[in-house]
């Protein structure tokens, strides 16, 4: 774990709408070490979906753009890619997996097809070899007998089975980033479980670095290196997992780890945050948490900076600053 | 020990499965398998387990939305089918509300929110329209929501203020027992809090009984008085929350909630092997011989292929697991 692979310098990425525009990702800056695991974490509408699109340059076009910043993967800014070079670089350099299996698959093609279908687009292997590469991304995916499961169709595949499939679709051409957007939430606990673990296997065979997006603490505590926390498309801290969980800054982080019932231990009552979180539409001036902070000040009415107060720990909070 | 509200006792619910055209049946789904519980009043009682273990099937028999195969449910100690269908109406089914998993799909978008609270009102009794607005309005307060909400269209909440009127609408006939199916987990998770902290309350206030079905443990044990674990529509284990998460005995609650326990990167050496279930769940309509969790347990023995243990006390627990009761 050492080289950047992604950096993301200032990202920007709106929604035209008649209602006027959306900022569903204001400024967002990271980065990926090779062989990583980096999570985002946050509630719906807080941009991590978002984020994870413009990465791969897939938001909904004309609507969704992408207007500021920089994202740089391997070295080579993606943003001045034109779309043929860019379909060129999904596949091989980023690939993506969905939440749902069910409406990621096509369901009237086996499933060995669907994989099969991506080697060919991105990977220059004779007809007569694709069959071996299907069959071992399926294999790295840990799917029983997959010289049998060739012919199979999504719908005969149990839900687990089928997000393996998906997995194996966005391993095929052996990309360097993976971006997973919540693939565990439509899974049950103990599969939940299995598929975590399963990626983490993947992980130290083929070196890949993955972008975790997810809601859930935690599969971000079981899977995830490092971790920033979004906001209504901001990101208000950044930290190393086991620091973001032991010693948490910024008040939305402490108001969410705190709000999350634990199985370890007995709770009386939960800590509630009020509120709800603001519209996209319609964000207050400053830090966006503020209407809803318990620690607010005078100061948050502005837009606080983002300060680094450990060893690749970054907080927005004029707490911090102050 | 509270007074027992409702007791299920061995209910069953067996689907048949048919083919041809004369519909001839080949095979019995066995969704709910022999499940026996008790729910006290003023308390919450869980039923966890994944999908397809048969909480749904177990709370619609409640409802008495599928007819029972077998078994018996007793209401204030006095069996349903004993109760003539206008008791029924009017004694047991206001007595049993729901609030569904799904806030957006669980109200007609067509309705503002006063005639959907009002709804089992209108429905249910005779009230006067002057009594039924009152009681809207307290209802509204109660769930934490203004007055001049009672006159929008459920679109114009947000996920948690929804859920906050369906607890209103379960509400208000003055139900004992609410069956709270999945409350939280369509909401996002500062908002999960929220709405959790409003059920304890209203429990509190009007000594609620909850029947709670859901899949997330941590939910469970800060909800809940006492839990049951299903597995294949059977009960593996049945105990006090305090203790069942303590102290899990059956090899798959231990798994479950190994599976849900937060470890931390760095923790992973000093801590214990996190439990990682191989398989899948096996299909409700051909269950496996002996114990029905044997194909995925880790403990299995010859004697869990071939006998199906019984539920059986253990400490303070029943469980039902030949490693348990020590055979």
């Amino acid at each position: 774990m050492s080289e950047t692979l992604l950096k993301v310098e200032d990202l920007c990425s709106v929604f035209l709408t008649r209602q006027g525009v959306v900022k569903a990702v204001d400024g967002v800056s990271f980065h990926v070490k090779e062989r990583e695991t980096f999570g985002i974490v946050g509630e719906s509408g807080c941009g991590k979906t978002v984020t994870g699109l413009s990465i791969l340059r897939l938001l909904p076009e004309p609507a969704g753009r992408i207007v500021g910043g920089k994202i740089i993967l391997g070295g080579i800014n993606i943003m001045e890619l034109s779309k043929k070079e860019m379909r060129a670089f999904r596949g091989k350099m980023i690939s993506m997996i969905l939440q749902d299996p069910m409406t990621s698959l096509n369901p009237v093609y086996t499933i060995g097809d669907q994989i099969a279908e991506s080697i060919r687009l991105h990977q220059d292997i004779p007809n007569s070899g694709v069959q071996d590469e299907v069959i071992s991304a399926l294999k790295l995916l840990k799917i029983p007998a997959p010289e049998m499961r060739l012919g199979d169709y999504p719908f005969q595949l149990s839900g687990g089975m089928r997000q393996r499939v998906v997995g194996a679709i966005a391993m095929s051409c052996h990309p360097r980033l993976l971006i997973a957007d919540e693939p565990t939430t439509a899974l049950d606990a103990t599969i939940q479980a299995q598929y975590i673990h399963l990626f983490k296997d993947v992980q130290k065979t083929t070196g890949v670095s993955i972008i975790f997006i997810t809601h859930d603490f935690g599969v971000i505590a079981n899977m995830c290196h490092r971790v920033a926390v979004m906001y209504a498309g901001k990101i208000v801290e950044t930290a190393r997992t086991r620091e973001l969980f032991n010693a948490p800054v910024h008040p939305y982080t402490r108001a969410l780890i705190d709000s999350v019932p634990r199985l370890d231990r007995k709770d009386d009552r939960l800590f509630s945050i009020e509120g709800q979180p603001p519209s996209l539409r319609n964000l207050p001036p400053g830090c966006r948490f503020y209407p809803r902070c318990s620690e607010r000040m005078e100061v948050c009415g502005e837009q606080p900076p983002e300060v680094k107060i450990g060893d690749e720990h970054y907080v927005s909070c004029w707490k911090v600053s102050k | 020990m509270a007074e027992v509200l409702l007791e299920g006792q061995h209910l069953t619910k067996h689907y048949p499965v048919t083919q041809g055209l004369l519909q001839r049946i080949i095979g019995w789904v066995r969704a709910v398998d022999d499940v026996s519980f008790k729910i006290e009043s003023g308390k919450t009682l869980s039923l966890v387990g994944e999908s397809g273990a048969g909480k749904t099937t177990t709370a619609n028999m409640l409802f008495l939305l599928e007819r029972l195969t077998s078994g018996t449910i007793l209401f204030k100690g006095k069996d349903l089918r004993e109760f003539t269908s206008s008791q029924l109406k009017k004694e047991y089914r206001p007595s049993v509300q729901s609030v569904q998993q799904n806030p957006w799909s669980s109200m007609n978008p067509r309705m503002r929110v006063r005639n959907i609270i009002a709804e089992p009102l209108v429905v249910n009794n005779r009230q006067s329209k002057k009594q039924i607005r009152q009681r809207v309005l307290e209802l509204l307060e109660q769930v934490g929501l203004r007055p001049e909400h009672a006159e929008r269209y459920p679109h114009e909440f947000s996920g948690g203020q929804r859920q906050r009127i369906a607890v209103a609408r379960a509400l208000a006939l003055n139900p004992s027992l609410v069956v709270l199916d999945e409350p939280v987990s369509a909401l996002d998770v500062s908002i999960r809090a929220q709405i959790m902290n409003l059920l304890k309350d209203l429990q509190m206030k009007h000594n609620l009984s909850y029947l709670v079905i859901a899949h997330n443990l941590a939910t469970v044990r800060y909800m809940s008085h006492s839990v049951a674990i299903m597995y294949l529509g059977q009960i593996v284990e049945y105990g006090q929350a305090e203790e069942l998460f303590e102290r899990p005995l059956h090899p798959y609650t231990k798994a479950l909630i190994s599976a849900s326990l937060l470890t931390l990167p760095e923790d992973e050496e000093g801590q214990a092997e996190q439990i990682i279930l191989t398989g899948e769940m096996p299909s409700p309509l051909n269950p496996p011989a002996g114990c029905r969790f044997h194909t995925r347990c880790s403990e299995a023995r010859d004697i869990c292929s071939k006998i199906e243990p019984e539920l059986v006390p253990v400490g303070t627990q029943l469980v039902k697991c030949h490693h348990c009761s020590g055979l």
